[in-house]
């Protein structure tokens, strides 16, 4: 269905907007139990992500807000030297998100064919699948070396227990890796189920693993400014 | 539209119906199943508690055979106290009054009132309700731990909660089954809030614009955003203290420790920073608590005075003052922790500020009964319990909003009765009244109105009896946490205020069961009820009791009215249903 | 039913209201300087509370009983009263807002009031579950402690350092406070295992002592007498028993007990 017709947010308070079934309701598995697509679900599938990432980033700030006490408590607060490999392991989960962004663009310009184009299955372009691939591979690259950097870190003797820095260090990237993994697993379920989703359901899936996966970038961008470069 | 295109086929196997069903109404009865046994299980555990604390040298043999080690030697250890209070806390505040009327009634009704066919992710809402369970299982658990139950408090605070055994029994297993199993709990409120927050905004009928949303929608709105952004802060503070625990950091417990003569090896961490974070999450959760029972009371007030609520829009307001204000009050539970007192002046205001929203919605109760035409149901006779206990329990909130006043009451039974009576007894009268208001939609029956009156006045007198002595008490200085109260010269007076507390406790515990056997019985043997049996003007109330599977069947309701259209001069019947045509309001 | 009910409302509050006029239970006998506003306060807050509570169970008894159904008479209908609701929003806010601001009066001259230089310093160490007193001795400063240096079974409970010569004066004692009357106290809080707090009831005085930190009260004690120290904060299983005894009595009984306790050591 064409942007066009997805109601604006402002929409919300007008009466007369939606309907009974509008949202086309399970997670895994709408098209089926005869309900009917509805313009209203690709912004059920956004509105739903983007709730789930404000209360992340609570998570977050919840956790940065002890980072922020503990640190003014000085003490034994030892800051060691980032080590460099995350620069490459941020440059690789930018390059995963910027593939799921080019996966996702793939999909844009397909009109679904038939008559009822919501329910059909869709030849998916390669375009899609090529990036798609590229990104769940950049994205455990990622897992790998933030798992590779732990290591040569405890090599260096620096530890979880060690000091409040290094606590926060692997306790953050420890939370931002589990949500990580999350992302992946969602990937995964576009991977596997490609070809036998409708279009504009795998569309509105897509978009929202790239909201979200798109967020843990920035998150992972703003955690390494918070862990070396904030004063 | 075409036919029954919108229905949706329900499943039949056993299975995929009752137990991993993703209808919203079957997930609804397994919160309030939950609940239900969270609540007698934590209602046992406050018997021990009130056992002890009226009689606590006296022994009981049968008792002892029962829980050797707690009775060890004959009375109630006060290990076994502690742990009793920490269990009761825990259970009550999370797998009851969180568990019961925000994802309970919330899951059930939020649906059918906004006119949904199901909730925006009904597989998450699936997976929401078995990860509290899982949850649940993980705090049973922590209940018969090696070592002992948890002591330290629902607040555990730390360093008490993060240093292991070596600081009394129950802080090592127990201690840790209690973080992971509280963990869970808040990855289920996530997911479930988010589900009702999504449904609420997405998924309304036609014509349901956000003012014709009956108060109970805003209430459960607005409860799940605040659980959508404080369970995060909860769970952010329990990872940390996990890894103090087990992973040997040092986030709440500072350098120089010596417990037990043992020097405990950890370094500068800071013991207010955990109350800081648990508070922030604290706080708003007692709003989590009270505020679906306020949307119920008002709900329930105006349909049996058949009256529309008195100034909607203000109650609405009201609703989201207070959930705004709730983020910015959490120092007021530690006025005496050594918190700077200019943070303290702050949290002070603010904490009197909320007040203000909270004595706009008990005017507008009045004002909603005043000039109607009450008919006593039994869930009317909750309501208006919840009114009485809301005001008693609200006033005492003037105190200790007041650090000055603190110095005086903070952690004594003044608290205890403060709390308890607001988002423990308010709550679960919110609960009653909705249970009865929303059985006959639930089960197709009636519940028994002459028991539940019975259990109605049981209660109301069993509450006031149990919490308000608790007052005197408090000003008196008797301080809560105390396994007996009888070790200090200024506490041993009020020893038979403690014993007259604990017999108003075992009658009301008692006459709990008369509720117990009417929900078992009517929801078998009850007298069948009709689509509408109370003459409501909600939308569940336009479909057949119990809703079929998709809710509306091939309906598509269009709402034209508010949600309170009661006794409207002119019109033909004295209410006039939300999906009435619009004419019908006309004379 | 409607009458039933009534009459519960308002006997209930009768009952409430009338027991805490008539102080049968109530705060422990004032014997501290800054005590009196606090208790002011508490008092005012209690008349206001007791007020609005008494108000409005009984209108809530009142329009119960009034407007009970009478046969099939239709309710009134009134939606809102703009000018109603304007008027108690601001009459709450302004009770409300200025007992706060009222209350921060009473707490800031409390908890803002520095010990003046001759006050009687005391540090006040919590522990799992006693009260371990310091008195800093002739010299006027604490020896210097160290949490490795504690050992509870040479009685040495804070880890006092016997090589700093400021700590040969020190007098210590657990369980066991004594403080001169009339005369300005500052108290050191500090916890070596979990939070405590410290509580003596007839002094007004409550403050959690949390480890690794070192917080200040000061009061003027204005009885003689013994009084008890209690633990307000749960600290572990005998949190119930954790009792210290406080003996305010004369300037002069105090510097003599003072002295003979250093004679003692």
């Amino acid at each position: 269905m064409p942007a066009a017709t997805i109601p604006a947010t402002g929409d919300l308070l007008r009466p007369g907007a939606g309907g009974p079934g509008a949202g086309d309701g399970s997670f895994g598995g709408d098209g089926d139990g005869g309900r009917r697509p509805s313009p209203r679900a690709r912004q059920t599938h956004r509105l739903g992500i983007w709730l789930g990432l404000a209360s992340v980033t609570m998570l977050f700030l919840g956790l940065t807000s002890a980072f922020i006490v503990r640190e003014k408590l000085g003490g034994e607060w030892a800051e060691f030297a980032m080590p460099p490999l995350l620069v490459v392991n941020t440059l690789v989960l930018l390059a995963s998100s910027a593939a799921l962004e080019r996966s996702k663009r793939a999909l844009a310009g397909i009109v679904p064919s038939g008559a009822r184009p919501a329910v059909s299955g869709v030849e998916v372009p390669p375009a899609y699948n090529t990036w798609l691939l590229a990104a769940v591979a950049l994205g455990l690259l990622f897992l790998v070396g933030q798992a590779v950097a732990w290591q040569q870190l405890s090599a260096r003797g620096i530890y979880l227990s060690t000091n409040p820095h290094s606590s926060f260090f692997y306790t953050l990237t420890g939370m931002h890796g589990l949500h990580l993994l999350g992302g992946l697993v969602a990937l995964g379920y576009l991977t596997a189920w490609r070809g036998r989703l409708p279009l504009l359901a795998l569309r509105r899936r897509t978009e929202a693993t790239a909201i979200y996966w798109h967020f843990m970038d920035g998150l992972w961008v703003y955690l390494l400014l918070l862990l070396f470069v904030w004063k | 539209m075409a036919g029954h295109a919108a229905v949706m086929e329900a499943p039949t196997g056993f299975i995929r119906k009752y137990i991993f069903s993703i209808d919203h109404k079957v997930i609804g009865i397994q919160y309030l199943l939950l609940a239900l046994f969270a609540v007698f299980l934590g209602m046992v555990l406050s018997a021990f508690m009130r056992l002890r604390l009226a009689w606590p040298e006296e022994k009981w043999p049968l008792l002892q055979q029962i829980f050797p080690q707690g009775f060890a030697g004959g009375p109630m250890t006060p290990e076994f106290y502690l742990a009793m209070m920490t269990m009761h806390g825990t259970i009550m505040v999370f797998f009851v009054l969180t568990t019961a009327p925000l994802s309970g009634f919330g899951n059930y009704f939020l649906p059918i009132q906004v006119g949904a066919r199901d909730m925006a992710f009904p597989i998450l809402n699936m997976l929401s309700f078995w990860i509290t369970f899982v949850a649940m299982a993980v705090m049973v658990m922590a209940l018969f731990a090696t070592g002992g139950a948890p002591i330290a408090g629902w607040t555990s605070y730390a360093p008490l909660s993060a240093l292991g055994q070596v600081a009394g029994p129950g802080l090592g297993a127990g201690q840790t089954l209690w973080i992971v199993s509280i963990a869970i709990f808040c990855v289920a409120s996530l997911l479930t809030s988010l589900n009702f927050l999504t449904t609420t905004l997405n998924l309304r009928a036609r014509g349901m614009s956000l003012l014709r949303m009956p108060l109970t929608v805003w209430a459960w709105f607005t409860t799940a955003m605040l659980a959508l952004l404080a369970f995060p802060v909860l769970l952010a503070g329990g990872i940390l203290l996990l890894l103090d625990r087990v992973g040997g950091t040092s986030f709440f417990i500072p350098g120089g420790l010596v417990v037990s003569d043992q020097l405990i090896p950890h370094q500068g961490g800071s013991p207010l920073l955990w109350q800081h974070l648990f508070w922030f999450f604290g706080h708003p959760e007692v709003y989590i608590a009270i505020l679906p029972g306020m949307g119920v009371t008002s709900h329930i007030l105006s349909t049996f005075a058949r009256k529309p609520v008195f100034a909607y829009k203000a109650m609405v307001g009201a609703i989201f003052a207070i959930g705004f204000i709730s983020y910015i009050v959490w120092g007021h539970h530690m006025f005496m922790s050594g918190m700077s007192p200019f943070s303290s002046m702050a949290f002070s205001i603010t904490t009197l500020a909320v007040g203000v929203p909270s004595a706009i919605k008990t005017f507008n109760w009045l004002a909603t009964l005043w000039g109607g035409q009450i008919r006593f149901t039994s869930s009317m006779l909750y309501a208006l319990g919840f009114v009485s206990l809301f005001v008693s329990g609200g006033v005492t909130g003037m105190l200790l909003a007041q650090p000055a006043v603190d110095v005086a009451l903070h952690d004594t039974y003044f608290v205890v009765a403060h709390f308890h009576i607001i988002m423990g007894v308010a709550a679960i009268f919110g609960i009653f009244a909705g249970l009865h208001f929303w059985f006959p939609k639930m089960f197709g029956r009636m519940m028994d109105e002459r028991l539940g009156k019975i259990h109605f006045w049981i209660t109301i007198a069993g509450v006031y009896a149990i919490f308000m002595p608790m007052h005197y008490l408090g000003v008196a200085g008797a301080l809560r946490r105390y396994a007996q109260l009888t070790e200090f010269d200024f506490l041993r007076p009020m020893q038979p205020l403690h014993q007259f507390i604990t017999v108003a406790a075992f009658v009301t515990i008692a006459a709990q069961l008369i509720f117990v056997f009417n929900f078992f019985y009517s929801m078998f043997k009850g007298k069948r009820a009709g689509a509408n049996p109370w003459e409501a003007t909600t939308l569940e109330w336009i479909i057949p009791s119990p809703p079929p599977h998709d809710n509306f069947g091939p309906i598509e309701p269009v709402v034209n009215h508010g949600p309170y259209e009661y006794s409207v001069p002119g019109a033909a019947k004295d209410h006039i249903m939300q999906t009435a045509p619009a004419e019908e309001a006309r004379r | 039913m409607p009458l039933a009910l009534a009459f519960f409302f308002w006997a209930m509050a009768l009952i409430t209201v009338a027991l805490f006029i008539a102080r049968v239970w109530w705060l422990p006998e004032l014997a501290s300087a800054h005590g009196g506003a606090i208790d002011d306060q508490l008092v005012l807050t209690l008349v206001l509370a007791g007020i609005v509570f008494f108000l409005a169970q009984a209108a809530l008894g009142y329009f119960i009983w009034r407007f009970r159904a009478r046969g099939s008479e239709r309710a009134s209908y009134w939606h809102e009263n703009p000018k109603m609701e304007v008027t108690w929003t601001v009459a709450t806010a302004i009770l409300f807002i200025g007992l706060g601001i009222q209350g921060n009066r009473v707490w800031a001259k409390y908890i803002l009031t520095q010990a003046p230089p001759d006050a009687v310093t005391v540090e006040v160490t919590g522990q799992q579950f006693a009260w371990n007193m310091r008195y800093a001795g002739a010299d006027g400063k604490f020896g210097r402690t160290d949490p490795k240096l504690i050992n509870d079974a040479n009685a040495n409970f804070l880890g006092l350092d016997e090589a700093d010569p400021a700590a040969h004066d020190d007098v210590l004692t657990q369980n066991l406070m004594a403080i001169p009357v009339n005369r300005p106290i500052g108290v050191i809080l500090r916890a070596k295992d979990v939070t405590h707090s410290f509580y003596v009831p007839q002094l007004r005085v409550k403050q959690d002592a949390v480890p690794g930190m070192g917080i200040r009260v000061t009061f003027t004690a204005t009885k003689t007498g013994e009084f008890e120290i209690a633990c307000a904060e749960l600290c572990g299983m005998q949190h119930y028993k954790m009792r210290g005894r406080l003996l305010v009595m004369s300037d002069a009984d105090y510097e003599k007990w003072l002295k003979d306790r250093a004679a003692a050591q």
